[in-house]
């Protein structure tokens, strides 16, 4: 294939920054300190199969709950006026802004047992609670850290959609929840599926979150992945492996997600 | 015509990039790999040391820093970093003389070594001392918040159900199995599998205690009383507790690790000799005075010892009695196989001991993989429809 010259930066791009890096990662996943081949990189992996469960799990209920609060949150962007959306817009991108590190910071402080939001509980005449070092405080701090890149492609695609069809449907005597049913919804599964991705693979991956909202004591794979490089056995070996395995989970989940989002497509074509 | 320009200018980029290197090797320069505030930097008073080994010497010093050992490790192992000076712990002193990766030191340059205490000499981890000039040391300790810890501070109160959620332990294995193996009275550098396991369990029977497996946040959360027992290094004792007077600070009188952070030179140092003059001129008294004043930890250093605030000198935190050093161990490097055994009884540790079936990953997959086809098949049926 001969590639045209317009196409070069980016074919240079690819190459360095991913495919290469890439390539790197699979040897590295099945060699020996001394260069051999092996295997014993990925069943030594399979050893910690509860993190690679954990990590999973707290990927998917964050998810889910970012799906719940960020689907009627872009809907009800996409519904006002046009001028208001922006500036709502602006405004979920605004602590995007800062520091993803800060971020996390300022919740631990919120969450901690003599934190903010336990001396509010204890103001109030209640009972102090223990927030921190939970998992739900990592999936709280996920759903905080990448509901925006749920609800932005959901935005995105809700807007875009073509006020005649949803009048078509009112017409033919659709109510509003049969419009929403049989035609908005279905037409924004598209952003739906971007923001499903967009949040699940960073949560799977996240290591800053864990260690910062859940005491270092919620292991997850990319603690478990920093470890082999930081930790006190230096093994980019095994890290790799497991950087190797997290791949492959991450591209069968996009692979079931792109699978579903092949639908709406097939409507508009015959539509 | 666009073409040739970007190739042009590309071209005059490399140019001026690798000029500048030129221009770096004309005049001398050192890089420092040190920790993060961990010399004298010109505030609060003080000499900024660097600086002032530039105006002496007309070398430039190039100062970097890192977190910890482990990073500094992976950075020199991993090659493209060019550094004179770094300023490693006891254990990766020892693993980076393994791996053959320090200069030895010629010490006819660092005449100034002299004054360096021979109680900090010959220690295990450099036996010969042939690659490394300590640097500070010092102990570590158990943070604890004097009004609500009244019980006698040792090791054991860590696994004290009375303040379970009030402890914070350290994030990271080798420290963390130190203290567990210093509380059973084995040797915080064992190779022995069953002492590491045993010193695991514990660490188990711990982890309900535990608030939290954190490093420098220790900080904040033992001064804000979030926290009430923490181990950690004695170095950082001193701002804790001027900050909040009501944090004191135990070393364990009958076993304790001692840490002492040393100079080397990495193999592969372009400026070996300059490295040296560096080196020499860090054990100088007045600067090894600056640095101790500044960071707070415990110098080797006889001269800048005795010159040192009477508080200082005496303070048991600092400069802790005979008996406390002579029970206290130090860090040698573990064995590869070691090292990886007890990073995997840390992640044991850290999921509470959770058994660890290895086909559950093999049914994770399997069960994704599943999942897909479910799709596939389901789609291919609503399209034949």
């Amino acid at each position: 294939m001969k590639i045209k010259p317009n196409l070069f930066p980016y074919v240079l791009w690819m190459s360095f920054f991913v495919i290469v890096p890439l390539i790197l990662v699979i040897i590295f996943a099945f060699s020996t300190p001394e260069g051999g081949f092996t295997l014993d990189n990925i069943i030594y992996a399979t050893k910690y199969s509860a993190v690679f469960w954990r990590s999973i799990v707290l990927g998917a209920v964050s998810t889910f709950v970012c799906l719940i609060i960020g689907y009627p949150m872009a809907y009800c962007i996409a519904k006002i006026k046009a001028n208001f959306q922006s500036v709502f817009i602006m405004l979920l991108m605004i602590p995007m802004w800062t520091s993803f590190l800060l971020r996390t910071y300022a919740w631990m402080t919120i969450l901690e047992y003599n934190g903010l939001l336990n001396k509010l509980i204890a103001f109030l005449g209640f009972e102090k609670i223990n927030m921190i070092n939970t998992p739900g405080a990592v999936v709280l701090g996920m759903v905080y850290n990448f509901l925006p890149y749920m609800i932005l492609p959901i935005y995105t695609v809700l807007s875009k959609i073509d006020k005649k069809v949803i009048e078509a449907a009112q017409d033919l005597g659709a109510n509003k929840i049969t419009v929403f049913k049989k035609v908005v919804f279905p037409l924004s599964l598209a952003g739906v599926v971007s923001g499903i991705t967009m949040v699940f693979v960073p949560s799977v991956s996240t290591f800053v979150v864990s260690k910062m909202l859940g005491g270092g004591a919620i292991l997850m794979i990319g603690d478990l992945i920093e470890m082999q490089f930081l930790g006190n056995a230096y093994n980019p070996y095994l890290g790799s492996a497991v950087s190797l395995v997290l791949m492959v989970i991450i591209m069968i989940c996009m692979g079931i997600t792109n699978k579903l989002d092949e639908d709406p497509n097939e409507q508009n074509m015959i539509l | 015509m666009k073409k040739y320009l970007i190739v042009a200018v590309s071209l005059a980029f490399a140019l001026m990039l690798s000029g500048c290197e030129f221009q770096k090797n004309k005049e001398k320069s050192i890089n420092v790999y040190s920790w993060g505030e961990f010399i004298a930097d010109g505030s609060d008073g003080t000499i900024n040391v660097n600086e002032k080994f530039t105006e002496e010497t007309g070398i430039k010093v190039n100062y970097k820093t890192f977190q910890n050992n482990e990073e500094l490790f992976a950075k020199i192992s991993g090659g493209g970093a060019d550094y004179d000076v770094i300023i490693p712990s006891d254990y990766m002193v020892s693993r980076l003389i393994e791996k053959d990766m320090l200069e030895k030191i010629n010490f006819d340059n660092i005449p100034n070594y002299k004054l360096i205490s021979d109680r900090f000499k010959n220690l295990g981890f450099d036996p010969k001392n042939e690659y490394s000039v300590p640097y500070v040391w010092g102990m570590i300790g158990i943070f604890y918040n004097k009004k609500e810890v009244t019980a006698e501070i040792n090791w054991d109160i860590l696994w004290n159900e009375k303040y379970k959620n009030r402890i914070l332990m350290f994030d990271n294995a080798r420290d963390a199995f130190a203290i567990s193996l210093l509380r059973l009275g084995y040797s915080v550098n064992t190779e022995d599998a069953s002492q590491l396991r045993e010193a695991a369990d514990e660490l188990i029977k711990q982890k309900p205690l535990v608030q939290a497996y954190v490093m420098d946040q220790i900080f904040d959360k033992i001064s804000n009383g979030e926290a009430v027992l923490a181990p950690y290094y004695a170095g950082d004792a001193a701002v804790v507790m001027k900050n909040n007077p009501n944090i004191g600070f135990v070393i364990p009188k009958y076993a304790s690790e001692k840490f002492v952070d040393s100079m080397c030179i990495p193999k592969g140092s372009e400026n070996k000799e300059l490295a040296e003059k560096y080196i020499n001129f860090m054990c100088r008294t007045d600067i090894a005075l600056a640095n101790a004043k500044k960071t707070g930890y415990s110098t080797p250093h006889e001269e800048a010892y005795n010159l040192l605030d009477g508080d200082i000198k005496n303070n048991e935190i600092f400069y802790p009695d005979r008996e406390t050093l002579n029970n206290s161990q130090t860090f040698v490097n573990l064995s590869e196989k070691t090292n990886k055994l007890i990073d995997e009884l840390w992640v044991e540790v850290k999921s509470g001991g959770a058994s660890q079936n290895p086909w559950n990953l093999v049914i994770i997959l399997l069960g994704f993989a599943a999942a897909y086809l479910a799709v596939v098949v389901l789609k291919n049926s609503k399209r034949k429809k």
